[in-house]
């Protein structure tokens, strides 16, 4: 737990925090209203995004990639409800629709593009690469106080760090309208809540959310960040706030257990190379939520025909 | 390449080409046929999860076969393996949908992203394993048909054909359960059963369609072909048939495509050529289709504009819309200078009497059911009887001539 931990984990392991963080708070609420698989449809839709944003530029670099990829987003949600309404589908076959098309599209252009000299496939996209997020300047915790040093840390954790404060504020700030229109439209229609621009803001945070922590750690982590934890979350407690307060406890235990699983868990079973750190978060955090499945206090249906 | 292309399509690029492409052929119409019923269930997002939780499933068998000494790479071994965890992946859904109070998306997306995971973390694993030896697990991620051995391209023939048969035994009761459960269940269908099969039929796509289309990709196949074949229909077994159409298109046309072009990846390519598919219904189905919405929406423009202007000629008003002046002059009704033709005179002196007349029939009918069909272009007579007509026109009086100089 020396210099060691402060170049090699200490920054994936942040940024690991923040995105788990950052995905789970709207998470929340699209939990709640039953957009949960909009996380799943934008995490997916990102990888044409940053495909065309790179064919483009031609060059792998942060902003053009991270406004491609919210872009894709945007378009993935208009046709959603342009396929949902014209053809009457229902939801979430138009979805389905609309997800594996862009993504099949984000591949073939990966295939027929000349990627070969930058970082960027397929892979990379769905698990992202948290281990490769050192801070190679640092050379031990008085490295946090050496303003050269704080310089070349990974561009991605104070970007990760910036969205998920903003998402923070905008979650505060947004607190009440965004809870009353959550459990009742028709009253947060009635007291003038603009409930369907609400609803869209609410996806696109969700989708800067997915955005920002696709680029460090892969699209794997934001599904299920965007789901486990506040789900586990949600048989804790009846309450809002708690859920909440609950769903960032069990996204921070996620990205925490779920890195030093895959970097040192290996090691204890005499094996030699860390595993994927992305995958073994979303895979803590299922567990997380199994055992909430199995033991939290309100995990029963209370009233089915109220809930359906 | 057009001419590998039309190679490939009337199979003429050799034994494995032309499996693929039979194999693909055959799992795009069980996937659209199995489809088409989680679709009219609203389902169809379920089959995401399934797809997804097949990964550790893979990861699994082959660090079984591998520690077994066998090769890891056997096909028939890595679906066996992929199956169970897509099972238990189904179960979880259904699990934690129906014990605890978290909705069914949430379910599934709690599957997918978990499962998926847990099989990344599996691939990291049988990198270090097998290190230097690549095995190649990841193209089941995308699919992949480049170097397909000849006994895999057998196997996923033979799977496919399969499925079609037992969407063919089946139809019947998975129609009803997906239409009305309750009445399925009332006429002695076990609807859990049904359901189970259903569900194990899209289980069995995912698992042979892996190979092809890859496991993220392979959904397409399962909620594309039954969207788009709905445009076209309103009835199920046609929905099911063109579905099953649909799906075995794209995977023909996307295999040999890919075939053609060493470049162009299998799964993708069949997933577009089936979201073609999808557009030119979208654009062109009769009925639900965009154009023919279109073409709706100005027949009934121009029905309105013809009434108004109608009204507007026999009121004596100055007409000023263009779009009215145009549908008027177009029907005769008016002279290129706006004054109304004889023809137009009469039909305008129709239109208010029947104005008229409605008026009346509102005063006298308190029936919502004949006066609620009032809207400004149904003529009355297609309402009411001719005896109420006469007693109505008895109370307007004799018909007045219109648009002569008032």
């Amino acid at each position: 737990m020396g210099a060691d931990f402060v170049q090699l984990s200490l920054t994936p392991l942040l940024i690991g925090v923040l995105a788990a963080i950052a995905c789970a708070l709207p998470g929340n609420f699209l939990i709640l209203r039953r957009q949960a698989l909009i996380g799943d449809a934008i995490s997916h839709v990102v990888l044409p995004g940053i495909v065309v944003a790179f064919l483009i530029t031609g060059a792998v670099s942060t902003w053009p990639m991270l406004l491609g990829a919210a872009g894709a987003a945007i378009v993935a949600v208009v046709l959603i409800e342009t396929i949902r309404r014209l053809g009457r589908i229902e939801p979430g076959a138009a979805m389905g629709v609309a997800f594996t098309a862009m993504f099949a599209g984000g591949v073939l252009l990966l295939e027929q593009s000349d990627t070969s000299n930058v970082h960027l496939d397929v892979q990379h996209a769905l698990y992202g690469n948290l281990e490769s997020l050192i801070w190679l300047a640092a050379d031990g915790w008085h490295s946090l106080l050496d303003a050269e040093a704080l310089a070349a840390l990974p561009p991605e954790l104070p970007r990760m760090a910036v969205v998920a404060a903003i998402i923070a504020v905008l979650t505060v700030v947004f607190w009440r309208p965004l809870k009353i229109s959550t459990f009742d439209e028709g009253f947060a229609n009635a007291v003038g809540i603009p409930t369907g621009a609400l609803g869209f803001a609410l996806v696109v945070t969700a989708a800067v959310a997915a955005v920002a922590a696709f680029d460090a750690v892969g699209s794997i982590i934001v599904i299920a960040m965007f789901i486990c934890p506040p789900a586990a979350a949600r048989l804790m407690t009846n309450s809002l706030e708690a859920q909440v307060w609950w769903s960032v406890l069990f996204a921070t235990i996620s990205a925490v257990l779920g890195y030093v699983f895959a970097g040192y868990g290996p090691l204890w079973f005499g094996a030699e190379d860390a595993v994927s750190a992305a995958g073994m978060i979303a895979t803590v955090s299922g567990v997380i939520l199994g055992l909430a499945c199995l033991f939290a206090p309100h995990r029963a249906r209370v009233g089915v025909g109220a809930e359906g | 390449m057009l001419n590998t292309f039309v190679d490939a399509l009337l199979l003429q690029l050799g034994y494995n080409a032309t499996l693929v492409a039979i194999g693909a052929a055959l799992l795009g119409t069980a996937a659209g046929t199995a489809g088409t019923f989680l679709f009219l269930r609203k389902r169809a997002l379920v089959s995401d999860a399934v797809a997804h939780a097949t990964l550790p499933g893979i990861g699994l068998a082959f660090i079984a076969m591998a520690l077994l000494g066998a090769d890891g790479r056997n096909l028939i071994g890595l679906l066996a393996g992929s199956a169970v965890t897509a099972g238990i992946g189904l179960l979880l859904v259904e699990w934690i949908a129906r014990r605890t109070r978290l909705s069914e998306d949430a379910a599934i997306g709690a599957v997918l992203s978990v499962f998926f995971g847990f099989g990344i973390v599996l691939l990291t694993v049988i990198q270090t394993m097998s290190r230097g030896k690549q095995a190649g697990l990841e193209s089941f991620l995308l699919g992949s048909t480049a170097g397909m051995l000849y006994q895999d391209a057998i196997i996923i023939a033979l799977g496919g054909a399969l499925a079609v048969l037992a969407v063919i035994v089946l139809r019947r009761p998975m129609t009803l359960v997906a239409f009305d459960p309750g009445y399925a269940a009332a006429t002695g269908i076990d609807v859990r059963r049904i359901d189970l099969a259903m569900m194990g039929l899209v289980l069995a796509v995912t698992v042979i369609g892996m190979k092809i289309v890859g496991l993220i990709l392979v959904v397409a196949m399962l909620i594309i072909p039954p969207v788009a074949a709905r445009f076209w229909t309103e009835r199920t077994d046609q929905v099911i048939v063109l579905a099953g159409i649909f799906g075995g298109i794209s995977g023909y046309v996307g295999a040999a495509l890919s075939a053609s072009t060493p470049a162009l990846p299998t799964g993708p390519i069949i997933v577009l050529t089936c979201f073609a598919l999808f557009a030119v219904s979208l654009m062109l189905a009769p009925g639900r289709g965009v154009l023919a919405a279109l073409l709706r929406h100005r027949r009934f423009q121009v029905r309105v504009h013809h009434r108004q202007g109608l009204l507007a000629l026999a009121r004596g008003e100055p007409i000023f819309d263009p779009l009215t002046l145009s549908v008027l002059r177009r029907s005769g009704l008016i002279r290129k200078d706006g004054v109304a033709t004889d023809a137009g005179r009469a039909q305008a002196a129709k239109a208010l009497r029947d104005e008229k007349r409605w008026e009346i029939a509102r005063q006298i009918h308190h029936d919502d059911t004949v006066v609620g069909r009032y809207d400004g272009l149904t003529p009355i007579e297609t309402v009411l009887t001719r005896d109420e007509i006469a007693d109505i026109d008895h109370r307007l009086g004799g018909p007045q001539p219109v648009g002569e100089a008032s």
